[in-house]
């Protein structure tokens, strides 16, 4: 599976606010955070308040909180809002007319297999648990590096 | 064997005590286990009391959560050595706890409490098996630290055309 890079920005932005709930952060100080593109960034959060995970404050002082409940959200119900579908790379299904041989039906369920897995990994991590493991690794420079990282070693495994 | 001790669970104030089961528990873990999985196994428990029971001296544990004095989870689990070359692990193969006592941090109180046994016994890891599609387990599992092991489990229909040629 490769994800898109809303699906990696929007995983970096609602995990930095379930940090602390109670924060407000902008668009700018996310992106600004985690090096990516405010324009970018500014299209997914638009995307994470209409699906209510996060809260748009506006005025002075005003920016974006987290919505929900940390410790019930997974990082699935996040990736299934940018990701259509989460098949893996490993896809017989549009090789045309051999997809249905006896052959192409064992090699699809072999990408099943992975998909599956790829889903059950995704939905069994909840941003809570997410973010003890980043706390964990927080010895790099930055706390964004350690989210980062975690999110890297969570996804390696179902590329 | 497993130590007893009584702490206040700091997320709700209620009294928590981890032990060693006793023949005496054989019926509430009957009961606990039939509201957790939805299925009674009293055969199935009895022999498991038998096996984990007697003596809890080391590497087989059945351990018991009480609440104010009256039993709300339990944690099984054994060491278990060289399966396909594996060194000596933990394994955990049954936890319940009470649906009324949920998010009173007992299931990770009782997990606690197996690890320690564990490490006494010198074994470094400690491994579960759970299906994919019970995302209320699993996530429990990976709040712990859990993450997928070195080891891929592999199931085999036995329904008659499933079975590969001799």
């Amino acid at each position: 599976m490769k994800i898109q890079k809303s699906t990696t920005f929007a995983l970096f932005a609602v995990l930095e606010l379930a940090r602390d709930p109670e924060a407000q952060l902008s668009t700018a100080e996310i992106a600004e955070a985690y090096g990516i593109s405010v324009h970018h960034l500014a299209k997914v959060m638009r995307q994470l308040v209409r699906a209510g995970l996060v809260q748009s404050v506006r005025g002075a002082g005003g920016g974006n909180r987290f919505n929900g409940n940390p410790n019930r959200i997974t990082l699935y119900d996040v990736v299934a809002l940018f990701e259509d579908n989460l098949a893996s790379e490993f896809d017989v299904a549009e090789a045309g007319p051999s997809a249905g041989s006896g052959i192409g039906r064992a090699l699809q369920s072999v990408g099943d297999e992975i998909e599956d897995l790829t889903r059950a990994t995704l939905q069994s991590i909840t941003l809570a648990t997410l973010l003890k493991h980043a706390a964990k690794v927080d010895g790099t420079p930055s706390e964004a590096r350690a989210v980062q990282t975690t999110l890297q070693d969570s996804l390696e495994p179902l590329t | 064997m497993p130590h007893s001790d009584a702490i206040d669970s700091p997320a709700t104030g209620i009294e928590l005590t981890v032990r060693a089961a006793g023949p005496g528990d054989l019926e509430a873990v009957v009961r606990l286990d039939t509201e957790t999985s939805g299925m009674a196994k009293p055969a199935y428990w009895q022999n498991i009391f038998q096996t984990y029971v007697p003596d809890q001296k080391g590497e087989r544990y059945l351990l018991i959560a009480d609440v104010e004095g009256v039993a709300a989870g339990f944690v099984v689990g054994e060491v278990r050595a060289w399966e396909f070359g594996s060194p000596p692990c933990g394994w955990v193969f049954a936890l319940g706890v009470s649906n009324s006592h949920r998010e009173h941090h007992i299931g990770s109180r009782l997990m606690e409490e197996i690890f320690n046994c564990f490490r006494r016994d010198g074994v470094t890891s400690v491994r579960t098996s759970v299906s994919r599609l019970d995302t209320l387990n699993l996530s429990f599992f990976r709040s712990l630290g859990m993450t997928a092991g070195p080891y891929v489990q592999l199931e085999i229909s036995l329904d008659e055309d499933q079975v590969p040629d001799p």
